[in-house]
């Protein structure tokens, strides 16, 4: 494999583990608060498509984003008041929001716009296109760091800086500020949180109202920065993708980060390796497909060091029986 | 804090579901409206697709034997305070056992293929449920998060299995070789020629049986007894010298074998060959279907048929009004599920206020209940 085919591979990582960066990142909040979240494929499925929907009708892919965020948000709110304000199962709730998007968005897609659930294909405009960072094409010539530069850092979409600049924020949120240790706090021991003088019903939906915005930049990806239009599941299984890449990752934004890479360059790999033989066996690329939610198992199960999530996660707060 | 007092038995099993139900229902008829249909219109269209002639009633009763299956699954998990969301991957693996047995014994009498099948798509379903079961019985990684990884690995497998072992050299469809006689479960038509071509076929008896077993499991043997103690509180089994590990690692592996049998129905009474992802998703109804029905088997049956009838029906909906698909049912399931399982406390306060209020029987009780909390 030459250089030029090692930096495609690495390029394509980039692009596909943006979308699970950003989702993972959503999930840490919420998770970190005490709410287990595993509606974050709803939630990117509806802000996929309503930022393909309101992109291809404005013809803005800014506005298109917008639409994304405010749609997961909802989305995002209606599990916070099913999870947190009436104290229901936040498991159920988020299989509801998983199947709830899946239907609405095909049903909608295809009444709205009678293209087989599809949105109309984006043009110019509608979608974001890729930055090329200063002096990319003049360090192209340059011998290793001219191709890693103009290639594999230089011309991505908007938001695949925006998610990995938020691993730097999600990280500094977290560790350094004071909403930060609340957030924590209130995911470890809702009850000392409450004892402090400190609304824990208050924190979470800012933990989930995080969630929500995030969960919207990830699904806009996919149908106005990656895609050119809503396609029916876009998202494709990508949010428990995302999941498994949060327990991987221990609840904590750099690891998150090195597993979204990681599992980006699964998927990556396992679009090159169709078809492709080691030592006249095929690979199967079932395997390397399945190769993500597999390590979580494993992981899950302690063989490979232990998975402890936040200690109150998936419990409603009762201030008092 | 105000005096409070659970509502009536009645009022908790069947009163604040039908609420929930009409909510979902009416939100439902909001979303047909905002595409500019007729609510009312829709809702005649899949009573008469899912009940008005013998062929609908057919596919209704097809499609709900596949829920009574997940289901119970969903239940009997829950029972014992686990929540199994791999049902569409343990029957996705079972399908495997039943086309391998079905294959086999092709040649001798469905009597003879139907119950061997029926041990090993249950066997094939246990098995992907024991998994995750002992993982969180052993090895403590919470079994919802390994369900749906394993729904993943499932799909994938099958993928593979389907591809590479099964299809025969000379197909190009991603599919196995056809039963031809003995591995196919009768249809009902061939009986009762009301069905028209339905494809409901025997697998609905074993659907009953199931039902009775699980009643019988759940509320009259030791085991299910165990199984209630461990699902309301594991300190006090575990005190009481119930081995909880080995619950859980049975309670699941029963809960896959009863999300299993939906391959007998679907690889052997109706596609006669195994084709990719034919569970469709009947998994994941399954959780519809067992919140709404309180996890008990008589709720069950009966939400299996509504859900079965809005499938049928929705076939029939986008027949006859093509503004509506048939992933409106997908949303009412949702709505279903959200109001239902998510959001129960919705009503629950309003109910349990107003049953106070309309009965000084209640009332009584609960100035009762509050004066000895505050006393002691």
């Amino acid at each position: 494999m030459d250089i030029a085919a090692i930096l495609s591979i690495l390029d394509a990582t980039i692009r596909l583990s943006t979308p699970l960066l950003l989702a993972c990142l959503a999930g840490m909040y919420s998770e970190r608060a005490g709410v287990f979240d595993i509606g974050l494929e709803g939630k990117m499925l509806a802000a996929a498509f309503a930022a393909g929907a309101v992109a291809a009708i404005s013809g803005s892919a800014w506005l298109g984003l917008m639409a994304g965020m405010a749609v997961s948000l909802s989305t995002a709110l209606l599990q916070g008041v099913a999870a947190i304000t009436l104290k229901g199962n936040q498991l159920i709730a988020g299989v509801a929001i998983n199947m709830l998007a899946a239907g609405l968005t095909t049903f909608l897609g295809q009444t709205w716009f009678g293209q087989g659930g599809r949105t109309p294909p984006l043009g110019d405009g509608g979608r974001f296109t890729p930055i090329t960072l200063p002096f990319a094409d003049e360090l192209q010539n340059v011998p290793i760091l001219g191709p890693i530069y103009s290639e594999l850092i230089s011309g991505h979409y908007i938001l695949v800086y925006v998610a990995f600049i938020m691993v730097a924020v999600t990280a500094f949120v977290l560790y350094r500020t004071r909403f930060g240790l609340r957030l924590r706090a209130v995911g470890e021991n809702p009850k000392a949180v409450d004892t402090a003088g400190i609304s824990v019903v208050l924190l979470r939906y800012q933990a989930v109202i995080i969630t929500g915005l995030l969960c919207g930049l990830a699904g806009a990806y996919f149908s106005i920065a990656q895609g050119s239009g809503f396609g029916n599941n876009m998202t494709a299984g990508k949010g428990y993708i995302a999941l498994a890449a949060l327990i991987f990752a221990k609840w904590k934004p750099v690891p998150a980060m090195f597993t979204c890479l990681l599992f980006g360059f699964l998927d990556a790999l396992q679009i090159r390796l169709q078809g492709a033989r080691l030592y006249d066996v095929e690979i199967p690329v079932q395997a390397i497909q399945a190769l993500p939610y597999l390590l979580t198992v494993i992981l899950l199960a302690g063989f490979i060091g232990k998975a402890v999530g936040p200690k109150a996660g998936g419990v409603p707060y009762t201030k008092e029986r | 804090m105000s005096a409070r007092r659970p509502i009536p038995r009645w009022a908790d099993v069947a009163l604040l579901p039908a609420i929930n139900l009409t909510l979902a229902f009416l939100v439902s008829g909001l979303v047909v409206l905002l595409v500019g249909e007729n609510p009312f219109h829709a809702i005649q269209v899949i009573i008469y697709g899912a009940f008005g002639y013998g062929e609908g009633v057919g596919y209704t009763l097809y499609y709900a034997t596949n829920f009574i299956f997940t289901g119970l699954a969903v239940a009997v998990a829950a029972h014992a305070g686990l929540f199994n969301i791999g049902g569409d991957g343990q029957a996705y693996v079972a399908g495997l056992g039943a086309i391998v047995v079905a294959l086999a014994l092709d040649q001798t009498h469905w009597l003879l293929a139907m119950p061997l099948a029926v041990i090993a798509a249950g066997a094939m379903g246990g098995a992907w449920a024991f998994i995750p079961g002992w993982l969180q019985a052993k090895r403590g990684s919470h079994v919802v998060i390994t369900t749906i990884m394993f729904n993943f690995i499932a799909a994938a497998l099958m993928v593979y299995m389907v591809n590479r072992v099964l299809k025969p050299a000379s197909s190009m469809a991603p599919e196995s070789a056809t039963i031809d006689v003995g591995g196919r479960v009768p249809q009902l038509r061939q009986f009762f020629s009301f069905f028209g071509y339905s494809p409901v076929n025997l697998s609905i008896v074993i659907a009953i049986l199931a039902l009775i077993g699980v009643y019988i499991l759940v509320w009259h043997t030791k085991f299910g007894y165990a199984m209630r103690v461990l699902g309301a509180n594991p300190t006090a089994s575990r005190y009481a010298g119930i081995s909880n590990s080995r619950m859980i690692m049975i309670t699941m592996t029963i809960s896959g074998a009863l999300a299993g049998m939906v391959a007998i129905n679907e690889v052997m009474g109706v596609q006669n060959r195994l084709v990719l992802d034919f569970v469709a998703g009947a998994g994941f109804v399954g959780i519809a279907v067992a919140l709404m029905g309180r996890n008990h088997p008589i709720g069950i049956a009966l939400a299996a048929i509504l859900f079965g009838a809005l499938y049928q029906g929705g076939q029939e909906l986008q027949f006859v009004i093509p503004g509506i698909t048939r992933e409106m049912i997908v949303v009412i399931q949702a709505l279903v599920i959200l109001f239902t399982g998510a959001m129960e406390g919705l009503f629950r306060p309003a109910l349990e206020r107003a049953f106070m209020t309309f009965s000084p029987e209640q009332k009584a009780d609960a100035v009762a209940v509050s004066t000895a909390k505050t006393e002691s």
